[in-house]
């Protein structure tokens, strides 16, 4: 009996061995302390759930197996602590990078990923002048700003039949950035923007700017923030008797939105997601259930993008046959493949290809898309 | 019109919410000299100790009156947050009240973010819905004027708190107490005041009426959140300073006026300023009127003249 | 530097001249020792040094003037938007370091003016309350000022700011000497230490001189200063003004070693921290200030490397993440440290009167 059991585990420590298995570290950031570490925590998932599978299925790359290592970093939302993680993943000899959450720390890091010539794929950053730094090295699976601020714009105006809009965000990088290009997008389609206003990413009352609102009279009315501010202010609008339709981008485009919403929202609100709808894409039902399975949460805005971008990097690595930045890094702008947000393939800059962006509405409990 | 009187009920209700977390800020100042930072994350304990206890209910007794509820959720988190306020005190504050005066401030600070990280352990890091048992569907007393019941109950609740509050520190013999020995503690303890147990009190009340408005807010906009507290609290303490801290009247007051101050500023500034300012400055207005209050009348607005005290 | 000296512990009384090569040797070589951990570690001491900076400063007005400051960042923000504002492309102007740097530190130090005039009068609580509002002022125009006209690029930071380039020798390039390299950030710490050498010295010599002394006797009994001719206005003013100065050059540094800077770098906990590390250290001395500033920017980068180990080793799984223990252990340091040791880590000399060794005022009352 003895004998079996040593017999055994030599034999297990001989195929471990024999396999000598590289291991490939992939950094994964996001803020994971703060207002909005349940969307880091998100992120983070869906990027350690790629890696778990490209593991489970015995990736070779070059003829070797590789075992895929997940380091995750919290960044705190914070610049300077933004930077210093970067630099601690460049140091544990990273060979790819899945972050950062927000532009503002996404930016001051890629510079140190630039300079130790790793790529990064930001799932969420989605401030334009983060891949207009001209770094060869940094991409993100998430439509930018622009992309999504001109189709909320047109679509307010075409679909909604906005003629006088409403605009409020959040004075966070994300929230004005998509503000004003919604804003650009919707006077271009010929709305006025009859009230502008604003808020922050720590608000819970927004009653001043709502009653505000309510005497300019909009018929659309567009929030650019996340989903902790969004629900509680439909909660609002709805006690402050106001029945515009209501949109917002992809912050506000979770479930958690509904929930924070409660008896607020309705058939008025809409929300646009980058990418095609989850339920078009082969294989993201599964996705959604096989995350919840893992993560026992329910996906919330970023972790479908964070899986791409680590699939992405997983791909590339195999299309050029090893793990060494500077080889793999030329082959995901060649990239091209199916993820659970749409095709992945970026352009010159880095950004999204197609860009897609697709619009829900509140729906029998649900968001549905258009 | 309906615009000013909804700014007014706006106002109004975040107002009252102010004076109740503020009323323990300046209870606390008065007798100690001491910025209790983590009073307003009592506030957020009290929320989620209730939303805890509500949870529980529905799972247990799903038929239960709503009002019922409330209460129980109430009497729950009330002893929560004395429980704790008392912690804090006799643990920590008690062995400060001799230490230079930068001490105790910075334990404070240090205490808030220790509730908010337990808190974090304990409830995780995301938004939780607050079930909302008193209803939230707007009435219109005033064609265009929508105030909803959550609101009536928040005004009535705190403006009774208050009565009561004043009735308990000038009409009792607790009361007569605290008086004397925020006046002087030396002498009332020679007076044969416990000051320790006087000091405790205070912590205690305070305590308690963080958590009513931690339950009143938390109904009102039916979120709760571990780091809910923080800011509410900042800005309850300038409501503090701007009515004179110390003083109870002066409390309310100054969380009323800063409640109107945000409702309106954030309405009227960008019409005032012709377009150069607005409402992206609200969460400052409380610091620009604290700032201008001071400057003309450093004891606040119905605070009496301190002498020379750091 | 003395009290640095005798801080050192057994070598700091018996031998000061060991002790103070100790301390320049271990300042020149922390670099290379961080180094050995990791590139990382050397960019924490960079970031260390700005903080030194940072508490240095805080600690002219705290620590001497007893001025109770929880707005200082907005110096700090001050700093580094004036050197964004001038070199970067944002207003497409790129002046040379040396320009920018003391006008970085005249507005910072009018800032401090601007804030010292209207609180002449406040004091203690009244004080911290109203220069934590001037402090989120500050951010909160930062972060808004790019509407109706743009200003400071609200919320998107301002990018790509110009690096500190020294006599056309720029920092933030690899050094080659012949084979030999040395990073960026070497070039930035060494940099950095000449500058936080620069303000010890300055500040040292500033403790000592009359404005040192006037400060100290206003801050122990502001009444009993008035009464031998201190001029308590003017000494506020200064205290203020200097105090922000090195808040200001700490900016520009920062705004440039960064190359981006956007107001999340300059909110509440960032005024509370630099205010915890002076206290933590000992107010009122200047190694207190050093060590405390060391220490708890140091801090929350050991545990991120020891806190999922010790926990596996200790229970065999994670309870806590790293960033709850960090912040779990720094509100309890905080608050066990003002229980256990109020004075801070390294008490200042009582050379000069302190408050600490005064009962509070509050009984001192009439």
């Amino acid at each position: 009996m003895k004998n079996t059991v040593v017999a055994i585990a030599i034999m297990g420590m001989g195929v471990s061995f024999a396999q000598a298995q590289e291991v490939v570290k992939i950094g994964g950031v996001a803020p994971l302390t703060g207002n909005i570490s349940h969307l880091g925590k998100d992120l983070e998932n869906g990027s350690r759930m790629a890696l778990e599978e490209a593991n489970a299925q015995g990736i070779e790359i070059g003829g070797k197996k590789v075992k895929f290592e997940f380091i995750g970093e919290d960044d705190q939302a914070d610049p300077r602590v933004g930077t210093t993680v970067a630099q601690r993943l460049v140091d544990q000899d990273v060979k790819g990078i899945v972050g950062h959450l927000n532009s503002g720390t996404s930016i001051p890091a890629s510079r140190i990923y630039d300079q130790a010539g790793i790529p990064m794929i930001s799932p969420a950053s989605t401030n334009p002048t983060f891949t207009q730094q001209g770094f060869a090295g940094v991409f993100r699976t998430i439509a930018n700003d622009i992309q999504q601020g001109t189709a909320i714009g047109q679509f307010s105006v075409e679909k909604l039949g906005a003629k006088k809009l409403a605009i409020i965000d959040d004075r966070t990088a994300y929230g004005q950035g998509l503000a004003d290009e919604t804003e650009k997008a919707a006077k271009a389609a010929g709305a006025e923007v009859v009230a502008r206003e604003f808020t922050s990413n720590n608000a819970t009352d927004f009653n001043a700017i709502l009653t505000k609102i309510r005497a300019a009279n909009p018929d659309v009315i567009f929030f650019g923030g996340m989903d902790a501010q969004g629900g509680p202010m439909l909660r609002q609008l709805k006690q402050l008797g106001i029945s515009a339709k209501f949109i917002t981008g992809d912050g506000g485009c979770s479930p958690e939105m509904i929930r924070l919403a409660g008896d607020g929202i309705n058939e008025n609100v809409y929300c646009s997601m980058p990418g095609v709808p989850l339920a078009k894409m082969p294989g993201a039902a599964a996705f959604l259930e096989r995350y919840k399975a893992r993560f026992n949460a329910d996906v919330q805005v970023y972790s479908p993008y964070a899986y791409d971008a680590a699939n992405a990097l997983v791909k590339a690595m195999q299309a050029a046959g090893s793990t060494d930045p500077a080889k793999y890094t030329p082959e995901i702008k060649k990239l091209n493949f199916p993820g659970v947000t749409g095709t992945v393939s970026f352009d010159d800059k880095g950004d999204i290809r197609g860009g897609a962006v697709t619009v829900y509405q509140f729906k029998g409990g649900d968001w549905s898309a258009m | 019109m309906e615009t000013l009187l909804q700014q007014l009920i706006n106002g109004l209700t975040i107002g009252s919410v102010y004076a109740l977390v503020a009323l323990g800020y300046t209870m606390v100042y008065g007798i100690l000299g001491l910025i209790n930072f983590a009073h307003g994350d009592l506030v957020m304990v009290g929320a989620l100790s209730a939303l805890q206890t509500m949870m529980f209910l529905m799972g247990v007794a799903p038929g239960m009156s709503p009002i019922a509820m409330l209460t129980l959720a109430l009497l729950v988190a009330m002893p929560v947050c004395m429980m704790l306020g008392f912690t804090m005190e006799r643990l920590a504050y008690r062995r400060l009240r001799n230490a230079p005066r930068l001490a105790p401030l910075i334990t404070a600070i240090g205490m808030s973010f220790l509730l908010q990280t337990i808190a974090m352990i304990l409830w995780g890091r995301s938004y939780h819905t607050f079930p909302q048992l008193i209803s939230t569907t707007p009435l219109q007393p005033i064609a265009g004027v929508f105030i909803t019941p959550v609101q009536i109950a928040i005004l009535i609740t705190s403006a009774l708190i208050m009565v009561a509050l004043i009735l308990l520190v000038t009409r009792t013999r607790v009361g007569r107490a605290m008086r004397a020995t925020a006046e002087n503690h030396k002498v009332a303890s020679l007076m044969g005041v416990d000051t320790n147990a006087v000091i405790a009190m205070t912590f205690v009340v305070g305590a308690a009426l963080a958590a009513v408005a931690g339950v009143m807010f938390a109904s009102n906009y039916g979120i709760a959140h571990y780091g809910m507290g923080f800011m509410p609290g900042l800005k309850a303490f300038t409501a503090a300073v701007l009515g004179g801290i110390g003083n109870l009247g002066g409390a309310m007051l100054g969380g009323i006026t800063l409640g109107l101050v945000e409702s309106f500023g954030a309405g009227y500034i960008e019409d005032l300023s012709f377009g150069f300012l607005n409402s992206s400055y609200q969460d400052i207005f409380a610091f620009i009127i604290l700032g201008l209050v001071l400057i003309f009348r450093p004891t606040g607005l119905l605070g009496e003249r301190v002498s020379d005290r750091a | 530097m003395n009290e640095l000296v005798a801080a050192v512990p057994w070598l700091g009384r018996r031998n000061p001249m060991a002790a103070r090569w100790l301390i320049i040797v271990l300042a020149l070589a922390a670099p290379l020792i961080a180094m050995m951990f990791g590139r990382s570690w050397v960019r924490v001491l960079d970031f260390a040094l700005l903080y030194m900076m940072l508490a240095l400063g805080l600690n002219v007005v705290v620590g001497f003037a007893g001025l109770l400051d929880l707005g200082y960042i907005a110096f700090y923000a001050v700093g580094a938007y004036t050197f964004a504002f001038l070199a970067s492309p944002h207003f497409g102007v790129h002046w040379p370091f040396w320009a920018v740097l003391p006008l970085g530190a005249a507005f910072a130090a009018l800032a401090g003016i601007a804030l010292g005039f209207p609180v002449l009068r406040l004091r203690g609580d009244y004080l911290a309350i109203v220069t934590l509002g001037f402090g989120e002022i500050i951010r909160i125009f930062m972060n808004n000022l790019n509407y109706p006209i743009n200003i400071t690029n609200g919320p998107q930071g301002i990018n790509m700011i110009d690096p500190i380039v020294l006599f056309g020798w720029d920092l933030s390039r690899t050094l080659k000497i012949g084979d030999f390299t040395i990073n960026s950030l070497y070039l930035y710490y060494y940099f950095f230490l000449l500058c936080v050498a620069g303000s010890i010295l300055l500040i040292q010599r500033l403790q000592i001189s009359r404005i040192g002394r006037a400060w100290a006797a206003m801050r122990d009994d502001e009444l009993a200063a008035k009464a031998i001719g201190i001029n308590i206005r003017n000494m506020k003013l200064l205290a203020f003004s200097l105090g922000a100065t090195f808040g200001g050059v700490a900016g520009c540094l920062f705004g440039a070693f960064q190359g981006f800077v956007s107001p999340e770098s300059f909110s509440l906990m960032e005024s509370i921290a630099v205010l915890t590390m002076v206290v933590f250290g000992g107010m009122g001395n200047i190694a207190g200030a050093v060590v405390g500033a060391l220490v708890l920017a140091l801090l929350p980068e050991v545990l991120r490397d020891i806190a999922v180990p010790i926990q596996q080793m200790l229970f065999d799984r994670v309870l806590l993440d790293p960033e709850v223990l960090r912040m779990l252990l720094l509100s309890l340091a905080m608050i066990l440290m003002m229980l256990l040791r109020p004075v801070g880590l390294i008490p200042a000399k009582a050379r000069y009167a302190h408050p600490e060794h005064l009962p509070r005022k509050k009984e001192a009352r009439p």
